[in-house]
């Protein structure tokens, strides 16, 4: 599974009486081992787009393709399964859960894929290792930081080796030092690990590590330029 | 716990421990009070059932085949005390005791009332039967007297006749000849089961016999058992000495008292009525508990989705969380019912006025909680299975979740 393909993907929303348009007959191709931004303006629709191609919602027309597969055909059963196995999520808030250790939150997905007990914990230990978090394995996330949180999201999105890992505004709670920390680590992950990732965000320093950027705008990418 | 979902269930109980522990307790409690109720319920029907039968029946008894659906003279046991004497040696057991009964028409100087009248060997009757032991004025019979009898006094009330006082009464004979005597009143009981007190009367077995032509033929042997859990064991014993099946017949408790097993299944209903009461109150507690904790982690259940897990998977880790909470309510109610009863099974249960009615009606004066498998684990069984069937309605609401909008959830 590698590059995603998005062909006239269209999304409305309702509030009120009013519709807002999320996405809007959007093209796009993303290749394997890409390092996107996707930049724009709150309501641009970049979350909207990451959404989609993360299967957490789904498209009112258009197609996804991952590889072969029609993400936006797949009952709820599939999706979860693709996300399981092919994706992981940075997002925003960090979204631990709040009663597991940092090393547990980071097995729990593991767990979820039927990964043996002990391999798990070894590979838990090494990813957060990796991301600079050796010796707060058994923290929760109430008594780590808003970085060394996000450190932890990062852990588990690519514990299992996804094909794609989807970030949306992974930077937005964090100083300047944590994020450039943490995008560092994203671009070495992406380096060393042939991660592809997709990443929302509207703050220029995150910009300047993609090597394509895409903009958006009232749901339609207005410039898709490589850096 | 190896397992992580194991630990991140145990964990989310805690969360609001308060919540937890609020539930947990009304588990507790219910589980303990039924493990007592059922506990009580069990002794006391124990201890009815032994009561009822000893007041009369026994706990077998051996008749004419035909003597149960038909109480009439002419379905007899042969030999009647002999056999008694014999199933006493066979069965090493002293509680075995002849009956005859007929009916006849009683007489005092006043009224005439029908009454049931019992020949009785005077001897054994007291080790098969507590109306003996239940005589409020005069004596019981000696063994061997004619023309004494001994009646109930719901009876003696109705004939206006006391200790002291001529009776006559008029039957029928085994051989259809009239069975006529004047007897003197020696003892008057009181059992407190009106049906006997009010129609009942007994006399010596062989001056029975004489009035009613009998020769020595009666109707029954009554075997009581030492104690209501022997009976089937007895039951075994005495079929294998029944010889000629088609001149005899066995009759459990139950065949003879119809009545008692439906009292005890009427009262039955009625108790489980209350618990189930009871146990709906404690299954809604645990659906608002995780209802509640269902509704405030729907943002984190939103983000289980994102990373992969289905809907089942969620509607399994909240029922693991029932399952847990369940699982502790039922291991500290059973314990502390099993301990609260055990200590009422030692010292008895009583409460106001039941001294003073048991000594009238010469019952225990407490009451003694028989703790069983049954009575420690049905009630907190279905407790336990009501509370994970209260905790299907959160755990599928999490069937209907999508992640994008459970993720927006505050």
């Amino acid at each position: 599974m590698s590059a995603i393909h998005c062909h006239q993907l269209c999304k409305t929303f309702t509030q009120g009486d009013e519709v807002i348009t999320g996405l809007d007959h959007v093209d796009i191709t993303i290749e394997e081992g890409e390092f996107v931004c996707l930049s724009g303006p709150s309501g641009s629709g970049k979350t909207t787009l990451l959404n989609a191609i993360g299967g957490l919602d789904t498209p009112d027309s258009g197609e996804i393709r991952m590889g072969d597969i029609r993400i936006d055909q797949l009952d709820r059963g599939s999706l979860a399964d693709m996300r399981l196995h092919h994706i992981g999520f940075v997002f925003q808030a960090y979204n631990l859960i709040p009663v597991l250790s940092a090393q547990e939150n980071v097995e729990f997905v593991m767990q979820v894929q039927g990964v043996a007990a002990a391999s798990r914990a070894r590979k838990a230990a090494e990813i957060l290792r990796e991301v600079g978090l050796e010796g707060m394995e058994d923290r929760r996330p109430a008594q780590l930081s808003g970085g060394q949180q996000q450190r932890v999201a990062v852990a588990r999105a690519i514990v299992s080796h996804p094909d794609l890992v989807l970030a949306d505004e992974p930077t937005a709670n964090l100083d300047s030092v944590a994020a450039d920390h943490l995008m560092g680590l994203f671009s070495e992950l992406n380096e060393h690990h042939h991660i592809t990732f997709v990443i929302a965000t509207h703050d220029k320093r995150v910009m300047s590590y993609a090597r394509r950027l895409i903009r958006m705008q009232d749901g339609k990418i207005i410039s898709d330029e490589a850096q | 716990m190896k397992d992580v979902s194991l630990r991140m269930a145990w964990r989310n109980l805690w969360r609001h421990g308060r919540r937890t522990w609020l539930t947990v307790g009304a588990m507790i409690f219910s589980n303990t009070l039924l493990v007592f109720a059922i506990s009580l319920q069990f002794g006391s029907y124990d201890m009815m059932i032994d009561n009822s039968l000893q007041a009369f029946s026994g706990h077998l008894q051996l008749q004419h085949p035909r003597y149960l659906d038909e109480p009439k003279m002419r379905y007899t046991v042969p030999d009647v005390a002999d056999s008694t004497d014999n199933l006493r040696d066979k069965l090493g057991l002293n509680s075995i005791s002849a009956r005859a009964a007929g009916f006849a028409l009683a007489s005092s100087d006043e009224r005439s009332y029908g009454i049931q009248i019992f020949g009785v060997d005077a001897k054994h009757e007291p080790l098969v039967s507590t109306l003996p032991g239940l005589i409020r004025q005069g004596r019981y019979l000696v063994p061997g007297a004619s023309a004494e009898i001994v009646i109930g006094s719901v009876l003696a009330r109705n004939l206006k006749v006391e200790t002291g006082d001529e009776l006559s009464f008029l039957g029928s004979g085994f051989d259809d000849s009239f069975a006529a005597a004047v007897v003197r009143v020696v003892g008057i009981f009181e059992s407190g089961i009106t049906d006997l007190d009010r129609s009942v009367a007994q006399v010596n077995l062989g001056y029975f016999q004489d009035i009613f032509a009998m020769q020595q033929r009666g109707h029954a042997i009554v075997i009581r058992a030492p104690h209501i859990d022997a009976v089937e064991q007895l039951q075994i014993q005495l079929a294998t000495l029944i010889d000629d099946e088609s001149s005899i017949a066995l009759r459990h408790w139950d065949d003879l008292q119809p009545g008692l097993k439906q009292a005890i299944q009427a009262d039955m209903t009625s108790a489980w009525f209350m618990y189930i009461v009871l146990i709906v109150l404690v299954a809604f507690s645990v659906l608002n508990t995780q209802l509640m904790s269902v509704l405030e982690r729907t943002h984190e259940f939103g983000t289980m989705m994102a990373l992969g897990l289905k809907p089942s998977q969620l509607a399994r880790l909240v029922i693991l969380e029932t399952g847990m909470m369940t699982g502790l309510g039922l291991l500290l109610g059973i314990t502390l019912g099993a301990v609260i009863t055990w200590y009422i099974s030692q010292v008895g249960f009583s409460y106001p006025g039941m001294a003073e009615m048991a000594v009238k009606f010469n019952l225990p004066e407490r009451l003694y909680p028989a703790i069983s498998f049954i009575s420690l684990f049905l009630g907190p069984g279905i407790v336990a299975f009501a509370s994970l069937l209260a905790s299907i309605y959160p755990a599928l609401r999490l069937n209907r979740l999508l992640p994008i909008e459970a993720m927006r959830a505050v």
